[in-house]
């Protein structure tokens, strides 16, 4: 079921809506969004590549392997939270960068926590469309 | 000391990379750790022994009174200096005895944790400190006694081990705390000035159940003795050390910690007393039948345990001190015993007492411990066992009640120890040799120091109990009772009467021995009934267990996903509807339905979705209409002005509706498969779910909100979480914690469907 139309508007679909993903993740502290939602829509990116152009390809794009995402996610999670007790705080409180930066804004632990729930959502849920797309052979 | 436990630790998780990086020196290097500690704590032997008690607190969770309490005192000063003493000949011995072992590192790895948490155990004055290690010391003995894990006796032992001492310790968590709740302190020292208080509550008997159950566990007392001789099936260094002459006296320790605290009544007293004096006697008539080499050293060990736990039971200033002396005399000559037996068997091929015999060409520094540690076990004069034993005979004699039935009891026990001494450590020396499955040689000096060390200081604690018992003795019995005893030890009491039962004990011990074939013979003919032996019980009740879980399992979890969620659904649907309608005034509230023209547009496309989905004859047309469901749910939070959940439900729902398409191909086609009667009862619970979501939500927004929490988030969000996003705000770090859980659930969940998948794949490999 190869389709010239869906595969070619994959490839160019798929940038943008990783962009999107991380626009979702970063404006989230301040608008509608953040790490889980971004993380859905990237995992969608690749899903619509996974379905236009196949399970191979879309292994391929992503590169990283899906069950390292998860860990990675969860590194993040966990190291944001114990940023705060080496700097002598309770486990978990906020740690926040003085300065903003340009594009991302505030930088502090909560980020790096949506950061690694963006990892993890998008680690899950490729993992489980991999999986039993692989199955089909 | 807090730090001296954290390097414990720390080495212990090293010993298995060092031990592969030298492997034949590493008996050396693991003992100086055991060492080490000995030095640091002795370095504090006349601090402690001039009366002083060293203090010491790290907190860890205050709010819960919970603390790194650490309380150095002649009691716990006692215990640790056997700890480390005995372990550093244990490393020592285990350096060469496991050689041949696969994963020795471990090994090390598991008997390190097991003796920083023996310490920490001993040191703890906080009780849940002190539970936390009782724990570590019950895991890390399930790992030593199931180190030789491919067999099956090993694995089974090792469980009923953990089985009795962690259902004990869960008795002592629920004993501890009980105490807390009558005291309101979780410190063991700031009980002693409440004693009459924590006596004179009704929860006083419940206390004293719970926590003499954990320690009776822990030291094996009848009827909980079992675990024992069956835990031998460690490997010879972890016998030695765990199951003689540390984590089997945990529980001792235990209650003559707490003997002073909540101590001094009648039931905890005569529970102790006949508890301890049946172990003693019982443990001794079994240890009769057996021939291997350790399982008669578990059953003389039990009968110590006995023996020590009735002095308590006592509990006059004398029996305390036999308790005292008995205590030090048998970690010394027992941890040399289970040494030499280990040599025996390394060296000859064989634990069978009756196979072992005239090694004494063969094996001379092994011999000289072994006999050393014998006269000490046996009481024979001048070796410390004898003082043990002249004590412990002196405060029988002190009893009111029943002193010649507990007098008979204890010698006829201490002669079947005599019988069993003679066989392990005397017989397999001398008569003739018989031939062994190995040829016979002397062991490597790394097994002779440790067994030699420990006898020695058996026989010179014996010739000058002034030097190494008199002062820690009165140190920690000031921890036991509330005075000091100013009795002193002497090795020469004198021709007395107590003296003249020695010698009944060893001249009846020694008879025993000679006649044990004609009895062994004539006692083959009474079989005693299972049902009076506890590991029947046991038995009976774990596989009970077994067998219940797995007719729950069956009923639970057949296998049919429609049954999971119909079980989850009814239970969800009992429970919350139980306590919705238990709420007071929950019937006066009034609903009220407001609906605009939105809301009402999207309730009917939601409506007719949902009838397409369940009367569709095609699986693509209901997958595509329950995605519509979905959507118009997100609509609903967007007409709720709720963003964040309207994205995510969207997303949601895209991801499913792939996930459907993807697995589309591989089910089965589509058939009508529910009878009419199942599909009446799908009916029935599925429109109960609906009705009690409906009211349950409707009822909720009846009644007023009180929640201060939406308030104090809304104002709180930009200033302290840095976002005017709050739900994200309350995601990412208000309630960051419970993210963190969830994402963990979600990863694990992950993990179970690939799982799945892959099992799948693998069946329809074959």
């Amino acid at each position: 079921m190869f389709s010239v139309i869906l595969s070619t508007a994959s490839r160019y679909l798929l940038p943008l809506m990783l962009i999107f993903s991380f626009f979702l993740l970063l404006r989230g502290h301040n608008e509608p969004g953040g790490g889980f939602v971004g993380g859905l829509v990237a995992a969608a990116a690749y899903a619509l590549y996974l379905i236009a152009n196949g399970v191979e390809e879309a292994k391929k794009l992503l590169k990283a392997e899906p069950i390292k995402l998860i860990a990675m996610g969860l590194l993040h999670a966990i190291i944001s939270a114990f940023i705060s007790v080496i700097s002598g705080q309770d486990l978990m409180t906020g740690v926040w960068a003085k300065n903003e930066f340009p594009v991302i804004g505030k930088v502090g632990t909560p980020l790096l926590f949506d950061l690694g729930v963006y990892f993890l959502v998008l680690g899950i849920v490729t993992k489980i469309i991999f999986s039993l797309a692989e199955e089909d052979k | 000391m807090l730090n001296l436990l954290i390097i414990g630790f720390i080495a212990s998780a090293l010993a298995p990379f060092i031990y592969k990086r030298t492997k034949e020196y590493f008996g050396w290097i693991a003992a100086s750790f055991p060492l080490y500690m000995f030095i640091s704590f002795f370095l504090k032997y006349n601090e402690i022994v001039s009366g002083n008690v060293i203090k010491e607190a790290t907190t860890w969770i205050p709010s819960l009174g919970i603390n790194f309490t650490f309380l150095l005192d002649g009691l716990s000063l006692t215990f640790v200096l056997i700890i480390t003493l005995i372990g550093t000949a244990v490393f020592l011995y285990a350096g060469s005895y496991m050689k041949d072992y696969e994963h020795t590192g471990r090994f090390y790895l598991y008997i390190g944790v097991f003796m920083t948490s023996m310490i920490g155990l001993v040191l703890s004055d906080n009780m849940i400190t002190l539970f936390v290690f009782w724990e570590l010391t019950s895991i890390s003995s399930y790992l030593l006694i199931g180190f030789n894990h491919h067999k099956e006796s090993s694995r089974k032992s090792a469980l009923q081990a953990l089985l009795v001492t962690g259902s004990g310790g869960l008795a002592l968590m629920a004993g501890l705390i009980l105490l807390q709740q009558i005291s309101g302190s979780f410190e063991i020292s700031s009980l002693y000035d409440i004693h009459d208080k924590i006596v004179g509550s009704n929860l006083y008997p419940a206390v004293v159940i719970l926590v003499l159950l954990g320690a009776f566990t822990k030291s094996a007392q009848f009827p909980f003795h079992f675990w024992l001789p069956n835990a031998m099936e460690a490997p010879t260094p972890v016998s030695a050390y765990l199951h003689s002459a540390t984590m089997v006296k945990a529980g001792i320790y235990l209650i003559a910690r707490f003997n002073h605290a909540i101590g001094g009544t009648e039931i905890w007293q005569d529970t102790i007393l006949v508890a301890g004096s049946i172990t003693m006697f019982i443990a001794a008539l079994l240890a009769f039948k057996q021939t291997d080499l350790k399982k008669l050293l578990a059953y003389s060990t039990l009968s110590v345990l006995g023996t020590l736990t009735m002095l308590l039971g006592i509990g006059s200033n004398l029996a305390i001190k036999a308790f005292f002396i008995f205590l030090v005399a048998h970690s010394l000559y027992k941890g040399t015993l289970f040494l030499v037996a280990g040599t025996l068997d390394h060296e000859t091929g064989t634990r069978d007492v009756s196979i072992l015999s005239g090694l004494r060409k063969y094996l001379p520094v092994t011999m000289t411990a072994a006999l050393l540690a014998s006269f000490s076990m046996m009481g024979i004069i001048p070796l410390v066992g004898f003082i043990g034993k002249e004590t412990v005979y002196s405060s029988i004699l002190e009893v009111e009640n029943f002193r010649f039935f507990l007098l008979a009891l204890a010698v006829i026990s201490n002669a079947f120890i005599v019988m069993v001494t003679i066989l392990v450590g005397i017989k397999p020396f001398f008569g003739n040799l018989l031939p062994t499955p190995k040829s016979p040689h002397e062991a490597p000096i790394k097994m002779l120091i440790g067994p030699l060390v420990l006898a020695t200081f058996g026989l010179l604690s014996g010739l000058f109990p002034n030097v190494f018992i008199q002062k820690l003795l009165d140190q920690s019995t000031i921890s036991i009772l509330t005075e000091e005893l100013g009795i002193t030890v002497k090795l020469w009491h004198g021709f007395n009467f107590v003296l003249l039962l020695s010698f009944v004990t060893l001249a009846l011990g020694i008879s025993i021995f000679y006649f044990r074939k004609q009895i062994i013979q004539a006692l083959d003919n009474i079989s005693l009934t299972k049902f009076i032996k506890p590991s029947y019980w046991y038995e009976r009740i774990l596989n009970g267990t077994l067998s219940f879980a797995k007719l729950q399992t069956k009923v639970l979890q057949n296998g049919y996903l429609r049954y999971y969620i119909i079980f989850i659904i009814l239970t969800t649907l009992g429970l919350a509807g139980y306590t919705l309608f238990r709420i007071p005034g929950i019937d006066s509230l009034e609903i009220i339905l407001d609906l605009t023209i939105y809301e009402l547009i999207i309730a009917l496309i939601i409506i007719a979705s949902t009838i397409l989905v369940i009367t569709s004859d095609s699986r693509l047309k209901a997958i595509v209409a329950l995605g519509v469901v979905g959507f118009a749910m997100g609509i609903i939070f967007i007409l709720y002005s709720a963003p964040d959940l309207a994205l995510t439900t969207i997303a949601i729902e895209t991801l499913t509706v792939i996930l459907f398409v993807l697995v589309l191909y591989k089910l089965p086609k589509y058939l009508k498969l529910s009878k009419p009667g199942s599909k009446i009862s799908d009916a029935i619970i599925a429109g109960s779910v609906g009705i009690f979501m409906t009211l349950t939500v409707l009822l909720v927004t009846a009644g007023e909100m009180q929640s201060e929490l939406k308030k104090y988030f809304a104002e709180a969000s930009l200033p302290e979480g840095k976002g005017r996003n709050i739900v994200n705000v309350i995601l990412v770090d208000f309630r960051a914690i419970d993210t963190l859980g969830e994402i963990i659930v979600l990863a694990v969940a992950a993990i179970g469907v690939y799982a799945l998948l892959k099992l799948r794949l693998k069946e329809e490999d074959k």
